[in-house]
């Protein structure tokens, strides 16, 4: 039985291969400016200018996601190859949409088309607000 | 000494731990789920202007206050990465237990948008975009859901000072699991 004043293991303690405590940034002061940046991408849309939007949501998103993989995830801290690892996965994303997106992006093509997109497009220009179904 | 542990927690290949570097693969894999997922949606968003008229069903504040919840809870599991650190397990606990709070108080909110959703009639067959938003969104509360069991399990370890490497593990998934809403949230809610 572990008494109080028992010296508190580390994870180095318990495994060699856990490195010795590292230097930790001011976590709160990221948080807070993560939270800024929350303000800013819901105000910011709100002027309804689509290059607004698009910078402010989207591009804040990314901003987000960054300090969150650098500071709370320590992504500068692990092995290079861990960074590789994950840029190969996101430039598989690209390739996806790149190989898929001339198809799914037309209404038809050669010898198909799509018959529901169409018409709740044409709804949707009418002002009906339709969406397509499957 | 007492136990004997598992290999693949004591043994360091690549550099790193092969629990972190575990992780990270899985964290490889569900890069691939959801960017599947979010570059379908962005497809469909891009092409077609009827997926807006029901994108604006959403209501943003709910988002942003999961997004809040969510940022904040994160902040809690780096916390408990830093006090097992320093070798304080019952602190580290602490801290895990915050964000376990977190993801519950994500999920009761989600659970009260998505009831007040079908009462509206927008259902997971009502059109392509609210398809894609219960997959998209139901799939990463099933995330948020496995995350809080599993830091449930860590954190009472973690309290007896026992295994406290986990917490970094756990947290990491867990930052990751606050990317995946960091992009949603932004799709799902203020494109409109």
């Amino acid at each position: 039985m572990a008494t109080q004043h028992a010296h508190h293991p580390t994870p180095h303690d318990e495994d060699p291969a856990y490195e010795s405590p590292h230097h930790h940034p001011n976590y709160v002061r990221i948080w807070g400016i993560l939270l800024v940046l929350l303000v800013i991408s819901v105000i910011g849309p709100m002027l309804g200018h689509p290059v607004v939007t698009l910078i402010t949501a989207f591009g804040i998103a990314v901003v987000k996601a960054f300090l969150v993989v650098k500071n709370f995830m320590h992504i500068n801290m692990a092995p290079r190859f861990v960074g590789l690892l994950m840029a190969t996965c996101l430039l598989f994303m690209l390739l996806f949409f790149a190989a898929v997106a001339p198809d799914v992006m037309r209404l038809e093509g050669t010898g198909w088309e799509k018959p529901g997109w169409k018409a709740a497009n044409a709804a949707f220009q009418a002002g009906a607000h339709g969406d397509a179904h499957h | 000494m007492s136990s004997a542990r598992p290999i693949a927690t004591t043994r360091s290949t690549a550099g790193m731990p092969t629990g972190r570097l575990a992780v990270w693969w899985v964290i490889a894999s569900e890069i691939v789920i959801f960017g599947g997922i979010l570059a379908s949606y962005i497809m469909h968003r891009l092409a077609h202007d009827a997926f807006a008229a029901q994108a604006a069903h959403t209501n943003t504040w709910i988002g942003a206050f999961n997004t809040f919840v969510l940022l904040t809870s994160s902040l809690f599991a780096v916390l408990g990465h830093k006090a097992a650190e320093e070798g304080n397990g019952p602190k580290a606990a602490r801290m895990l237990y915050l964000t376990s709070l977190g993801g519950l108080i994500f999920i009761v909110v989600k659970s009260f948008e998505w009831t007040s959703e079908i009462r509206h009639g927008f259902t997971i067959t009502s059109s392509t975009f609210w398809s894609f938003y219960y997959t998209a969104a139901g799939l990463h509360a099933l995330h948020v859901i496995a995350g809080v069991v599993i830091m449930l399990i860590v954190a009472r370890t973690a309290k007896r000072n026992l295994e406290l490497h986990r917490v970094e593990l756990i947290g990491i998934y867990w930052h990751f699991v606050d990317i995946v809403w960091i992009f949603l949230f932004p799709l799902l809610y203020i494109a409109k």
